[in-house]
């Protein structure tokens, strides 16, 4: 570890907590539906698709009927997603002349990106055509993105509303966020990209003489702006099989900040709008302080692992650091860091390959999913995972007191803990099961790259990244089978949606409350010691669980790395 | 629920399309207008052409090279070696045989050409994309005694050739664009004039 790896850990948490408090307050003004600078532009916009849609911004849902809608919303772009990559080798826009993609892989592939997750069965550059990428993919990077705030907005309602029956509107919740926040943003950032030198263009291939003689195709596209929102959006569907390792989609160690800094800055202004949104900024804080410790511990643990580096490789006299699977312009700092910051949110873009990390170092990004993304977290998903989590942390305190629990002046009563359960519960069932299927079928066992437990760490990680909406992988895994494709598929609709169906149901519950004052007997919900119960609760609760999943796949696997033993 | 199903379908089935042609093909599209004004050499993938006008590679995409006469860049699982259109890390985990078994031969090799003590890390290890512009300092340092010998150039010329093309910053490790090196490397064996060297 070096002084100046510190320097970025620690500057790219500072320059968050600085921006908590402005995104968060414009993310207020949009939860509000108050009036922004940007509706002189943009306004017309949005009345026009309301019109042109038929929906009546101002009048109210049901936690029922907002779900209903927007798992409709869902379903229709996951068709048309489908339909565009089915028909890709007739559609223009489409210079390398590549042909449709399989049923399968259409399927895993229009799941994936409407549920925020971002899994990539297919390698962008030989897959996908220039429209599937911006037609396909980016318009889910933008929706699934504002799906997840607008979710998270109805929660807030469900905590700040008095006896109400509805928790707002998703097509005024999900047209605002996309117009006010994810396009202006967007823009910004594109250009940005586009000056460091990420390639935006219609254009295919480019034909290269190399210095040596040889021949050389390298794949241009419009990268830049899927690259925007592809962070922002915490989706991570990257233009090319590397990802964020691409230089074309990451060529800086300054666009690599930015892209950081870009996955979490929503999930950030999140918790600092639940505060106001209830009526006390200091709920926010206690909430995102409880995140940052979460998030510093795993990153100083990735990080001295991938800087101690792999003795088997210092047995062959090989300095230094693991730099397998690394970037030389990123260097260790900046690849341990990416890897915790894109599983903490549920992004799953990666700047260097986490199957190749050390075996503690790629643990820590697994366990940051199986927590469920609930440190900072994907935008919206993150900050409604989090609350489930502080509900059972409020039920749990209010057991060792023996009074009622509330929270934020609402009573938590057993509905809510019920439907919290049941939706924390999603994961670890999920997620340990079809890894323990894999591991015995042979259709599963096809799949790894690596032998030994790093084989099962693959599975496992495969997974832990469908069910928790992630997306980045222990990619030596090849998923791009009927077997993989299918049940990832399944996987990530039910890790999105049977966690979204409860936690609205929360929502609606809540919102019918009547309001309960802080009193005397409350478990104060902003101090130090319910950081430390909820940080508490979230590694019992969230963690446990994964531990002998853990044990048979990187925790053997660091063992057998320090016998020097191969497989 | 039947009434309400049919009325959520409605706003389903257009918004998709509103959006779609919204965040799908005018956003894109815009920002490929704009971009090609404002940034026509990034936008285009920072193309390096050489006096013919024949494209020799990209400023921010890394190429193999593997002659003992240039500075070689990493080990790569990018196709056969840095393809670009199938960019790919080795995602072979630390204790994997087949790791250890492509290390130890390039190790090997690099001792043969004269590199003593330890071998710095990213000369052996693969990238992330495999298509990895740069090396360290470190490794690019480890092959001058090679180069030097092979082009008949004094080592400190070659030591110095390296030293003025390492770019590092508060941000990111310090690093050398392999291409830009041995074009300047190309340009102080003949003599050449500095610009052939940019």
């Amino acid at each position: 570890m070096t002084l100046q790896g510190w320097i970025l850990i620690l500057g790219f948490v500072a320059i968050l907590l600085v921006l908590a408090k402005p995104i968060g307050a414009w993310l207020f003004t949009l939860y509000e539906g108050r009036r922004t600078p940007l509706h002189i532009v943009l306004g017309p916009v949005e009345r026009g698709l309301y019109k042109l849609a038929g929906v009546e911004p101002v009048q109210e849902q049901g936690w029922r009927r907002y779900a209903l809608h927007m798992l409709l919303f869902n379903v229709a772009l996951m068709t048309f997603t489908y339909a565009v990559l089915r028909l890709q080798g007739v559609l223009p826009g489409n210079p390398q002349g590549l042909a449709g993609l399989s049923p399968h892989l259409a399927f895993n592939t229009a799941v994936s990106f409407a549920t925020n997750t971002n899994w990539q069965s297919y390698g962008g550059e030989g897959t996908m055509s220039n429209l599937s990428q911006m037609l396909g993919l980016t318009i889910h990077n933008f929706l699934s993105a504002a799906t997840g705030i607008a979710l998270a907005f109805a929660l807030f309602r469900g905590f700040a509303r008095r006896e109400a029956s509805t928790v707002g509107n998703f097509w005024a919740d999900v047209t605002r966020i996309t117009l006010y926040l994810l396009l202006p943003l967007c823009v910004a950032l594109t250009l940005f990209y586009i000056a460091s030198g990420v390639p935006q263009t219609l254009a295919g291939v480019v034909d290269v003489t190399t210095l040596e003689g040889a021949r050389q195709s390298i794949l241009l596209g419009p990268v830049a702006s899927q690259e925007a929102i592809k962070m922002l959006g915490t989706n991570g569907g990257g233009f090319f099989n590397a990802n964020s390792a691409h230089p074309f989609e990451n060529p800086t160690a300054l666009t690599n900040l930015v892209q950081m800094l870009s996955i979490f800055v929503v999930g950030v202004g999140l918790t600092w709008c639940f505060g106001k949104a209830v009526g006390n900024t200091r709920q926010g804080w206690a909430i995102l302080s409880a995140m940052a410790i979460l998030f510093l511990a795993g990153v100083t643990v990735t990080y001295a692992q991938e800087a101690a580096g792999n003795p088997i490789l210092h047995q062959l006299d090989i300095a230094g650091g693991n730099m397998e699977g690394k970037e030389v312009r990123f260097g260790i700092a900046a690849s341990a860091l990416f890897s915790v910051v894109t599983t903490a949110a549920s992004c799953g873009a990666v700047n260097a390959m986490h199957d190749s990390f050390t075996p503690l170092g790629g643990m820590i990004p697994l366990f940051n999913i199986q927590l469920g993304e609930v440190v900072i977290g994907g935008v919206g998903a993150g900050i409604y995972g989090f609350l489930l989590f502080a509900i059972l942390a409020v039920f749990v305190a209010g057991l060792m007191v023996g009074r009622t629990p509330e929270y934020v002046g609402k009573k938590i009563e057993a509905r809510e803990v019920k439907l919290a359960v049941l939706a924390i519960a999603v994961l670890p069932l999920m997620i340990l099961g079809l890894t323990a299927l894999s591991s015995v079928l042979e259709q599963g066992l096809a799949g790894p790259l690596n032998k030994g437990p790093h084989g099962f760490s693959e599975i496992l990680y495969a997974f832990t990244s469908a069910v928790g909406n992630n997306g980045s992988a222990f990619a030596g895994l090849t998923a791009n089978t009927p077997y993989y494709n299918g049940l990832l598929g399944v996987a990530m609709w039910i890790g999105r949606f049977f966690v979204i169906v409860p936690m609205l149901a929360i929502a609606g519950s809540l919102a019918a409350k009547i309001y309960t004052p802080e009193s005397a007997g409350s478990f104060p919900t902003t101090g130090g010691l319910w950081v430390g119960l909820l940080v508490g609760i979230i590694l019992i609760l969230g963690g446990l669980t994964f531990m002998p999943g853990l044990a048979l796949g990187p925790i053997a696997d660091h063992l057998a790395m320090i016998r020097g033993q191969l497989f | 629920m039947g009434k309400d199903f049919s009325s959520a379908l409605r706003p389903a089935i257009v918004m998709t399309i509103l959006f779609a042609a919204l965040l799908g093909l005018a956003y894109p599209l815009a920002m490929t207008g704009i971009g090609q004004v404002l940034f026509p050499v990034q936008a285009n993938g920072s193309l390096v052409r050489d006096g013919n006008g024949t494209v020799i590679g990209s400023t921010i995409v890394g190429q193999a090279f593997t002659s003992n006469r240039y500075f070689q860049t990493r080990p790569s699982a990018a196709g056969k070696g840095y393809d670009g259109l199938a960019s790919s890390g080795s995602n072979l985990g630390p204790t994997a045989r087949a790791l250890v078994d492509r290390v130890k031969p390039d190790v090997e090799t690099r001792r043969g050409e004269g590199v003593t003590g330890a071998v710095p890390a990213d000369l052996v290890t693969a990238s992330g994309s495999g298509l990895d512009p740069d090396l360290s300092p470190a490794a690019a340092l480890a092959q001058a005694p090679r180069i030097a010998r092979v082009r008949g150039l004094p080592v400190e010329r070659v030591r110095a050739l390296v030293a003025a093309q390492t770019k590092g910053s508060l941000l990111g490790k310090p690093h050398v664009n392999v291409l830009a090196l041995n074009r300047a490397l190309d340009a102080a064996g003949s003599g050449a004039a500095d610009d052939r060297a940019r």
